[in-house]
């Protein structure tokens, strides 16, 4: 009349530890011993004037090992007079989703290339979120990031505002990376026509 | 009597600033040995600035502790609404303050004669007489007994925590705490016992004297001596033992509902607990205060040269080498605590009452058989 029992369908594996892991405290002393050799060689390092670990000491040791296309901290480009690349177009401030980047202008219709330039652009770092969009929507190749990180850490949201004058880091001829065209007025005091 | 008052408020002193003073480092000991041991660098923000400069002394992060303290006793006193207002405010006390008394029955330093510490002749000299003590809060002949029994009072703390703070976590951790701490405190006791026989008294002092004359109990009974540790760090509920207590599952158990210097109390007695455990542990096991060939004039060395360094100088002399082996086991505990993963419920009920418990009785079986051999 009953059916018949099929096997109960086992879930779980079969224990893989022999009798020497079960007695338990022999493989304590592996741990503690393992664990016991780190501390000693990150000890003597510390003891002999070096670094016996592999976190920075963030924010005054900056890491080294920084991916080259890590969106870090912003940077804002000059041209070869050393006047910012920005013309004030507000397009980082209109894509920008945390809404971060402020953009006073102001104009000078003395230079007839660019007459608006930014009289303040401030990146507000306590609500960057460091998506990057800044950089692609910009047309003028005005704002960067780089893989560093900015310096953050403070007791006040009131100094973790990136300005203008903090901002301005990459200067073409200072990079070396990435040369520039040579700007005119050298090539004028060279003495061509 | 006066005298007796001064050395014995002398002793309560010191103990408390030992106590005290080395559980704060313990919790410096167990961030910093914990970063050093997993490749980190450790707390080291908290620092003190030298008034009206810039410099700022780091210390290795020794000076978090103090902020940790001042955090403690500056936070807000927050206290749910509905408990058991007596209890509640008993219980991180009853969890303390047992840890504290367990002390007054560990041997810190041999015999001293108060009065030859000062010129003979001189007003202190003769205020102490040629009284003798022993550096020991108090000479009880239970001794051990009192341990067991004091350190039985801490479960009433912990028990009280959880069900005083009307909050099924504490509740649980409660529970949890009173089943391992019961369970844990029977193969401690034979453990114990175990000792007692071997040594043939109850009484700490005379235990450090027999291991000092004969060999330190660890080399006599070194199952015991594991089985003691063990059950220990147990009572002690830290990892691999923290069951009643573990963030993931019970956010912090029975003292959950604390806050601001009563949480800073339980979290205290757990370090207070770490050196009651460490002293009890040398005195039992590794000599207590006792240094190899010295006696109370200086060290006779086995050439038959003696080297005098005072009574003073002894004495001192036991103290030092007290607290650091108090030190060295306490960091013994806390490298345990930072490579061990924490047991399953049922493996740590496993692990007292079919494991433990058995081997503890047959090891008082079979010291209680070569006692007998041997008398």
């Amino acid at each position: 009349m009953t059916a018949p029992r099929t096997p109960r369908k086992q879930y779980w594996n079969e224990p893989t530890l022999g009798l020497w892991e079960r007695l338990y405290i022999f493989e304590i002393v592996r741990g503690l011993s393992i664990t016991g050799r780190v501390f000693c060689g990150n000890m003597w390092k510390w003891m002999t004037g070096r670094k016996g670990a592999v976190t920075a000491y963030y924010p005054e040791e900056i890491r080294g090992d920084y991916s080259p296309n890590n969106r870090g901290r912003h940077v804002l480009t000059q041209r070869a007079d050393g006047k910012v690349q920005c013309v004030a177009c507000n397009m980082c401030a209109t894509v920008c989703p945390a809404y971060c980047i402020e953009i006073e202008a102001t104009a000078d219709f003395d230079d007839a290339a660019h007459p608006k330039s930014p009289a303040r652009f401030e990146i507000d770092y306590s609500r960057c979120i460091f998506c990057g969009f800044c950089v692609e929507a910009c047309p003028e190749d005005a704002i960067r990031m780089v893989k560093d990180v900015p310096d953050l850490p403070g007791f006040d949201r009131d100094v973790m505002w990136g300005t203008k004058d903090l901002l301005a880091q990459w200067h073409p001829l200072k990079d070396p990376r990435k040369p520039y065209p040579a700007p005119p007025v050298a090539r004028k005091d060279e003495g061509a026509p | 009597m006066m005298p007796d008052l001064v050395v014995h408020g002398v002793y309560i002193a010191c103990i408390l600033a030992f106590l005290l003073g080395l559980a704060t480092i313990f919790t410096w000991v167990e961030r910093k040995q914990s970063a050093v041991m997993s490749d980190r660098i450790g707390a080291n923000r908290a620092y003190l600035r030298i008034p009206f400069t810039q410099v700022k002394i780091v210390a290795w992060g020794l000076f978090h502790g103090a902020a940790d303290g001042l955090k403690m006793i500056l936070k807000e006193n927050f206290t749910p609404t509905t408990y058991d207002r007596f209890c509640y405010n008993l219980a991180p006390w009853l969890a303390a303050v047992p840890v504290l008394l367990v002390f007054a029955v560990v041997p810190f330093g041999g015999e001293v004669q108060p009065g030859r510490f000062f010129e003979p002749g001189s007003g202190a000299a003769e205020f102490f007489g040629d009284r003798t003590y022993r550096m020991q809060i108090a000479s009880l002949d239970a001794g051990i007994l009192f341990v067991l029994a004091i350190s039985g009072i801490g479960i009433l703390g912990t028990m009280l925590a959880g069900w005083s703070s009307n909050n099924k976590f504490s509740l649980l951790g409660a529970a949890r705490a009173a089943s391992q701490m019961i369970s844990y405190e029977i193969s401690m006791g034979l453990a114990l016992i175990a000792m007692v026989v071997t040594y043939g008294t109850v009484d700490l002092f005379e235990m450090v004297q027999w291991q000092q004359q004969a060999t330190w109990g660890i080399l006599v009974q070194p199952l015991a001596f594991l089985l003691f540790l063990t059950a220990s760090i147990a009572e002690n509920k830290r990892i691999p033992f923290d069951l009643p207590e573990c963030e993931s599952e019970l956010i912090s158990g029975y003292f959950t509902e604390y806050t601001s210097m009563k949480m800073g109390l339980f979290l205290l007695s757990e370090f207070i607990e770490i050196v009651v455990i460490s002293a009890l542990v040398v005195t039992l096991f590794l000599g207590g205060y006792s240094v190899p060939f010295l006696t109370t004039g200086g060290f006779v060395l086995p050439g038959g040269g003696l080297w005098e360094i005072g009574a003073l100088g002894v004495a001192l002399l036991q103290m030092l080498t007290f607290t650091l082996k108090v030190f060295i086991v306490g960091c013994f505990q806390i490298q345990v605590r930072w490579t061990l993963p924490r047991f399953r419920y049922d493996q740590l009920m496993d692990l007292g009452w079919k494991f433990l418990l058995p081997l503890a009785a047959l090891n008082l079986v079979v010291t209680a058989i070569v006692r007998w051999w041997t008398l």
